[in-house]
């Protein structure tokens, strides 16, 4: 390996390539984020990032596109110096960013998002609704993605919230395109819409930085792989002739089994949870099944399936039209969350964000707050030293990188805050979990840990249902397998009958293949047997 | 498998607790500016009047006038960490002094019963506000902006728009009279301190506070967290008017009556006064202790302004710029 150190000014900036950096360094109250980083990106390549979650990639990348001002270490765009001081700036030198934590303005639409700040404009003040959506549907029709210029943000799901920051991101015409984990949110298929994207952006004079934490992807769009670890340089490996277990043992540090299956599959368990005729105003229909005790239960479907809707609907956060919910053979129908908890089911959601984070308090206050009551507090008073013990102990479980548990959850990488919510509900200890994409945005070491731990809640007793648009994570994991289709179930797969081609059959079950609505009630409890 | 040997990771690689202590500090520093603006508007005055104001008899006085505002200020800085806002505080307290004169003058219950009833009333009057918030959804601000009209109305027909005046003596003593013998200590100012003691507990040391904050940072995960967040809102709320109700009582005790057309106003003072300790409008953090230290920054200011005889209409002025200066002072703090 070169010194870099002895020839960096002459080896370094080379004009042949599209993005350089060297020696970059960034240090957080208590936290050395990144110690002498480099990597470069190639033009024409697609250059994936990859490191355990709180390595660092986030944090280079909002240097790079001058989001943190940069105190140690280079960059460079085609040789020259690039050291841009605000996000627009990085704009105006061409590289667009999306961001793992999206900043889209909820109460928008999806054109008024993504041309913030750029809105067409009659005489420089008037706003020009009209030539806006226009403009937003070209650009969207040319993406060929599936949105509508004139939705409201807040009513799109996670996945598509992804593509509106795509679309704004393309919208600037950027030479260089960092996505940070944008396929963490997205099904196979919308992974492929994406990739598509990609593939179509990259000339000769642009290139992309890919980072992920879904590793099978890697081999499908990247060129190369850097690797980073603990803020450090580790590797960087030509996609061609790495495997997929090299990149990942550089990454965690040692070799993961990928091809673990459901472990503790039995079929003489009693019935926990029955659900039955569960519908919602909007999207629910006559949805029923059960919930073996120490069973995970996966749930497959494309995006807009209903999956999401069936947890919120159990658990009372949004409305239900028809449906009852039995617990231990008591009828429970839990009104909201609150009900729910105290009934046992606890639910944790897909957008952390939005319905999982406290980001401006503690890790341990955020992971407490569900158990305060029942566990935390005596005639009201709250205990802080057993929620700070406790917190602590979930630290060490789930590797949640921090320095301590009195950080605010908001200084915590992704994948870290990710685990304070798994971690919340760990520490409730409720007999029924609904686990909404728990591993989003989680590393394969941390996932890993994840799926064990779900495997020893299962054995344990503890019934699980798990939403994953991963496939794979749903076939590693899951006893049985429930496959949903535009709000309705279309059928249960057992775990040895499931695999990627017979889950994908019943989730695109197109609507007429449909069993009538009537036949539907009659097939009360959908069984393995009855929905084969 | 066969793989290139790596060194394991360690889950943590950084250095101990200092970050922990960093976070705690920056939180009090907001308080620390508030508490070393409070000394140094202190000093200013006391140069420019270096007899009368810094006196003994003038700091009790100073206390004393801070009673009122500084209790409602309490209840609305549990309010406004919630994301919410208390407009009705103002004319509640009238309301609620109008109930304390009711109860001991016109139904001639006893003193410490009345004043239990009235602060009682004064958690009633916020449990609707609480109801109104929580269940039927209204937003803070116009929820209790109809209470605060409501509030004021009710004063007016309760006591048929007429001062009610109490006999001097228990009741009176509540605010004048004093515990300690010997001294000229108003009990009003031994009420606050206890009165924001038991906030500070409240918000600090219990579900109630935990949840406040809770649910200010992220309503919708504090539900999906499991917590009824429609009733600690309504409880929020209620506990809020409880120390409206108290404030009531303070005031009438010491006016020796409860004036029912007064109360206006009052309401922009208390919030004010939480502005300046460094609670967010936008909810999820907040302390009493800056409240308390925004209350008096509010009563030394009209008082060392009155003492050195600027006029009633600058008063205004100097502590709207006041509070424009915390503000910007805590936002400063917030991107540094
Ligand atoms: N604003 C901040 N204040 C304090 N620490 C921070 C801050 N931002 C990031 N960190 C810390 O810096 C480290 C690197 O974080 P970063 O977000 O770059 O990780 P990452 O590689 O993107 O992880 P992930 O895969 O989980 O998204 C983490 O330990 C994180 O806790
Ligand atoms: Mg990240």
């Amino acid at each position: 390996m070169p010194d870099p150190g002895i020839d960096a000014q002459t080896a370094l900036h080379d004009p042949n390539l599209l993005l350089q950096a060297e020696g970059v360094t960034k240090t957080f109250p208590g936290v050395k984020a990144l110690s002498g980083m480099r990597f470069d990106l190639r033009k024409g390549e697609v250059l994936a990032l990859v490191g355990e979650n709180g390595a660092g990639k986030s944090t280079l990348m909002k240097l790079l596109t001058g989001i943190y001002p940069l105190e140690e270490g280079r960059f460079w765009l085609e040789g020259e110096p690039l050291a841009v001081k605000n996000p627009k700036e990085a704009q105006e030198r061409g590289l667009a960013i999306i961001h793992q934590e999206f900043n889209l303005m909820p109460d928008l639409t999806v054109a008024q998002n993504i041309f913030i700040g750029r809105e067409p404009l009659t005489g420089g003040f008037f706003t020009r609704p009209r030539a806006l959506e226009a403009q937003a549907k070209e650009l969207i029709d040319r993406l060929g993605l599936p949105l509508d210029p004139s939705a409201k943000v807040a009513t799109l799901t996670v996945a598509k919230q992804q593509m509106v920051e795509i679309a704004k991101a393309l919208s600037y015409n950027a030479r260089v395109l960092i996505m940070d984990e944008p396929t963490a949110a997205l099904n196979d298929a919308e992974v492929e819409v994406l990739h598509d994207l990609i593939r179509r952006f990259v000339t000769p004079q642009t290139g992309v930085v890919y980072i992920s934490h879904r590793m099978p992807e890697l081999k499908r769009i990247a060129d190369r792989v850097t690797v980073i670890r603990d803020g450090e340089y580790i590797d960087t490996m030509d996609m061609a002739n790495a495997t997929l277990d090299q990149v990942i043992s550089r990454m965690v540090g040692r070799a993961i089994d990928t091809s673990a299956r459901p472990e503790n599959v039995r079929t003489d368990r009693p019935v926990l949870m029955r659900v039955e005729n569960l519908s919602t105003k909007d999207v629910l229909r006559d949805v029923s099944f059960d919930l073996y005790e120490g069973e995970i239960l996966g749930f497959a479907g494309l995006m807009g399936a209903g999956r999401t809707e069936v947890a919120r609907a159990i658990v009372g956060a949004d409305p239900r039209t028809s449906g009852t919910i039995t617990l231990r053979g008591k009828v429970v129908n839990p009104r909201n969350a609150a009900e729910a908890a105290r009934f046992g089911i606890g639910y944790l959601s897909e957008d952390r964000k939005r319905y999982g984070l406290m980001l401006g308090h503690a890790v341990s206050h955020n992971i407490a707050i569900s158990s305060l009551a029942d566990k935390f507090s005596r005639f009201g008073f709250v205990d802080d030293r057993a929620i700070a013990k406790a917190a602590t102990q979930q630290r060490t479980n789930l590797r949640i990188k921090t320095p301590s548990v009195a950080q605010l959850v908001t200084n915590l990488s992704g994948g870290n805050q990710q685990k304070v919510v798994i971690a919340r509900w760990l520490v409730k200890n409720s007999d029924v979990l609904i686990f909404d994409e728990p591993t989003r945005g989680i590393d394969v070491g941390a996932k890993d840990e994840i799926y064990h731990l779900l495997n020893r809640l299962a054995s344990e007793g503890k019934s699980i249902i798990m939403i994953s648009s991963e496939l794979p994570e749903v076939l590693r994991l899951s006893h049985r397998i429930v496959v949903m289709s535009e709000g309705r179930l279309t059928g249960v797969l057992s775990a040895g009958e499931a695999t990627q081609e017979s889950i994908m059959a019943l989730a695109t079950h197109p609507d007429d293949d449909l069993p009538p609505a009537s036949a539907a009630d009659d097939a009360d409890h959908a069984t393995q047997e009855d929905l084969r | 498998m066969t793989l290139p040997a790596t060194t394991p990771t360690t889950g943590v690689q950084v250095a101990k607790d200092p970050s922990a202590r960093s976070t705690l500090l920056r939180r009090s520093l907001q308080q620390m500016l508030a508490f070393a603006g409070l000394i140094a508007i202190f000093i200013v005055f006391s140069i420019a009047s270096p007899v009368v104001f810094p006196s003994y008899t003038n700091v009790i006085q100073i206390l004393f006038s801070a009673v009122v505002i500084g209790l409602l200020a309490l209840g609305s800085t549990l309010v406004i960490i919630t994301g919410g806002i208390d407009l009705s505080v103002g004319t509640g307290m009238a309301l609620c002094a109008v109930m304390a004169a009711t109860f001991i003058v016109t139904w001639h219950l006893p003193v410490l019963l009345g004043v239990v009833l009235a602060i009682l009333f004064g958690g009633l009057v916020g449990m609707v506000n609480g109801i109104s918030v929580a269940l039927l959804k209204l937003p803070p601000f116009i929820a209790t902006l109809a209470m605060m009209m409501v509030a004021s109305g009710l004063a007016l027909v309760v006591s048929n728009k007429h001062p009610i005046y109490f006999d001097a003596g228990a009741y009176t003593d509540i605010s004048t009279g004093t515990l300690i013998p010997g001294s000229n200590f108003p009990n009003a100012i031994l009420v606050y301190a206890v009165a924001a003691v038991v906030a500070a507990v409240l918000l600090g040391r219990t579900l109630l506070g935990r949840y406040d904050l809770a649910i200010g940072s992220n309503l919708e995960a504090t539900a999906l967290s499991g917590v009824n967040v429609h009733k600690w809102t309504i409880i929020i709320y209620a506990v809020a008017g409880l120390f409206t109700g108290l404030a009531g009582v303070a005031i009438s005790a010491r006016l020796g009556s409860a004036q029912p057309a007064t109360g206006q106003g009052y309401e922009l003072y208390a919030i004010a006064a939480v502005v300046i300790g460094g609670t967010s409008l936008s909810g999820g953090k907040g302390s009493i202790l800056g409240t308390v230290i925004g209350s008096l920054i509010i009563a030394v200011i009209n008082n060392g302004l009155q003492i050195v005889s600027v006029p009633q209409e600058w008063q205004n002025v100097i502590l709207g710029v006041v509070i424009l200066l915390a503000v910007f002072a805590d936002q400063f703090r917030k991107r540094t």
